[in-house]
């Protein structure tokens, strides 16, 4: 090369810049998500201090949204409710999902058929499912009061949705069938991750089923439990879709969600600034999964022997 | 990262049969078979009741003791004939594609650029960004769906289509982001480099070299995004306000469902029909889904 190449334009030189580059390339995303998303949840917080109404920006009242909503009964059972279904919904999940993946993994003849159809749960949309659930739990013309009337277990209907422990425990039901095809495929993938050598000398040293279970599969899973689940309870602790569709919240208040809760004041209702509230309580329940999840990450890391 | 790698690959390439052959049948049986049934029945129940529901004529809907409920004898098209000519859902299922694929299109695109930035321009602060992004997929849309409405509602899109347009984004940008920066990582930094020296630029890098390899990544992002954009309703629910603009999931629940007596041939129609484009495009694709699923878990 001789002397006489031009030196890069300043255009050309921009593009070279890998932080100028990197901004460019990123701007789109960001854009959407600063508008979208980053705003939106600042502008919550914000509402959630106002008394903001549809149709009419609200005035800052500090936290007397707050306050109000800790002398409401309705709340709390929103919260006891929300809390109650995460909890028993999460732990079924994970019992009966570890345990079709665990099935799963075996050797059978049309796996993949049966892993493909058992997806279908996830995939359909939840509010048709649901809809389908709230025909299954009719008052009058459930398919399962009178399957267990013909089967001589029960007398009369269940009245799955009027009563309020009936609703919680049918709701529950609902989410704990739509929420099993994910813990158990996404487990399943852990699962194949395990080599087979290890449990085969684990057995010629002598271990049971259970120990082999115990000591091998369950350590090895360990973090892929954690980071599944953390998307679980995320799931459901917003769980909104259900809940609206096979209760609205009742009866009385009963089943309500604080999402739906949430809903019911800020939209129907008007009073967006106690809506934004409502929401803003669940942030740090939130937040408390996210760390989870990422603690839960790190350890794998280390576990694989990889580096930070 | 690369360690786990060849780890994964060598446990994969595994070919070790396992010690079920150890089980005799019968075991199997109780073990294995009996309670496969038993969850697969469960799980799959609920679609069967909405499909036989949907063909059932109304005097067999409720009428037990004379009629199965489990069959149903002599078939009807009436309640899809009535929910597709005499009812706006044909419109729905049109405003759901369009949305979908829109918010699904853009989603993809951005994410394209965000997630190839983050993983391989590798400007300063590229780590914390990746980050940020993953951070972005755990805010869930039930708290900001008050402030969106208030923000949608500003820019003059309330009760439109750009409404959903550009809100979807919001959970579709950080998961298909992450999702792809996988993909990219997975692909050789040499092919990169050597285009490079033969004078590409970063944008016929991406275009030439990056994009064909990512494929597979980028339908995996694209059919998930597609299924979450169908399936979502909280936004949908409170952004449209007029039937003519509303998505499927809503049509059915707001306009379907009237009064005390309920149509509950049209209303399994309308959850079946809502079902069966993802359904499909899933059964083509379930290798991609399932990927995605666990891509984004895994990751």
């Amino acid at each position: 090369m001789t002397a006489t190449t031009k030196p890069p334009s300043a255009l050309v030189a921009l593009t070279r810049n890998n932080t100028f580059l990197g901004f460019m390339f990123l701007l789109p995303a960001a854009v959407f998500l600063l508008c979208f998303l980053t705003y939106p949840l600042g502008l919550g917080v914000w509402l959630g201090f106002t008394d903001a109404k549809i149709g009419r920006d609200g005035v800052f009242i500090g936290l007397d949204n707050y306050k109000a909503l800790a002398s409401d009964s309705v709340f709390w059972m929103a919260v006891y409710n929300t809390v109650l279904y995460t909890f028993i919904a999460s732990v079924l999940k994970f019992g009966l999902g570890l345990w079709l993946a665990l099935i799963l993994n075996e050797n059978l003849p049309f796996k993949s058929f049966f892993r493909a159809i058992i997806l279908l749960p996830w995939v359909v949309p939840t509010v048709l499912s649901a809809l389908a659930f709230w025909w299954i739990y009719d008052a009058q013309f459930s398919i399962l009061s009178w399957s267990l009337i013909k089967l001589g277990l029960i007398d009369t209907p269940i009245n799955f949705l009027g009563d309020p422990n009936n609703a919680r425990a049918s709701v529950i039901a609902a989410n704990v069938w739509r929420g099993i095809p994910f813990v158990a495929i996404s487990l399943l993938a852990g699962l194949q991750t395990i080599p087979q050598s290890l449990h085969e000398a684990a057995s010629l040293d002598g271990a049971t089923g259970w120990q082999r279970f115990r000591f091998i599969t369950l350590p090895m899973l360990t973090p892929i439990i954690a980071v599944v689940m953390t998307f679980s309870v995320l799931f459901t602790f917003t769980d909104f879709q259900l809940i609206y569709v096979l209760t609205k919240g009742g009866p009385v208040n009963a089943t309500h969600l604080m999402a739906t809760l949430s809903f019911q004041r800020g939209i129907p209702g008007g009073q967006l600034g106690e809506g934004a509230a409502i929401a803003v309580a669940m942030i740090p329940f939130l937040l408390a999964s996210i760390l989870f999840s990422f603690f839960g990450l790190q350890r794998r890391k280390w576990q694989q022997g990889g580096q930070d | 990262m690369s360690i786990s790698e060849q780890t994964n690959t060598q446990t994969l390439t595994d070919d070790a049969q396992g010690m079920s052959y150890l089980n005799r049948l019968p075991r199997r049986i109780v073990v294995l078979y009996l309670p496969l049934a038993v969850f697969i029945i469960v799980l799959l129940f609920p679609f069967y009741w909405m499909a036989i529901t949907a063909v059932k004529p109304n005097s067999q809907l409720t009428d037990y003791n004379n009629y199965s409920p489990f069959w149903v004898v002599g078939p009807t098209l009436d309640h899809i004939k009535y929910l597709l000519f005499e009812t706006s859902y044909p419109g729905w299922l049109w405003n759901t594609l369009v949305v979908s694929v829109c918010a699904t299109v853009l989603s993809l695109a951005a994410s394209v650029f965000a997630a190839y930035a983050i993983e391989r321009i590798r400007f300063k602060g590229s780590r914390s960004v990746g980050l940020l992004i993953f951070l972005a997929y755990l805010v869930p849309p039930s708290i900001l769906f008050i402030p969106l409405a208030v923000i949608v509602f500003k820019f003059g899109i309330y009760d439109s289509k750009l409404a959903l347009i550009f809100t979807y984004p919001t959970f579709l940008i950080p998961f298909c982001t992450w999702l792809l920066m996988g993909y990219f990582r997975s692909i050789p930094f040499e092919l990169e480099e050597s285009a490079l020296v033969d004078g590409a630029s970063r944008w016929q890098i991406l275009v030439r070299v990056i994009l064909p390899l990512a494929v597979p990544g980028l339908i995996s992002a694209g059919i998930f995004a597609f299924t979450l954009s169908w399936n979502e309703f909280i936004y949908a629910l409170t952004f449209i306000q007029s039937s003519e603009n509303k998505t499927v999931p809503v049509g059915v629940l707001t306009e379907l469902v009237r009064g005390d007596v309920f149509e509950w041939g049209s209303l399994m129609a309308g959850a079946l029909f809502g079902s069966l484009p993802v359904v499909i495009l899933y059964s083509f694709f379930v290798d991609y889904y399932v990927s995605s699923m666990t891509g984004a878990v895994k990751e």
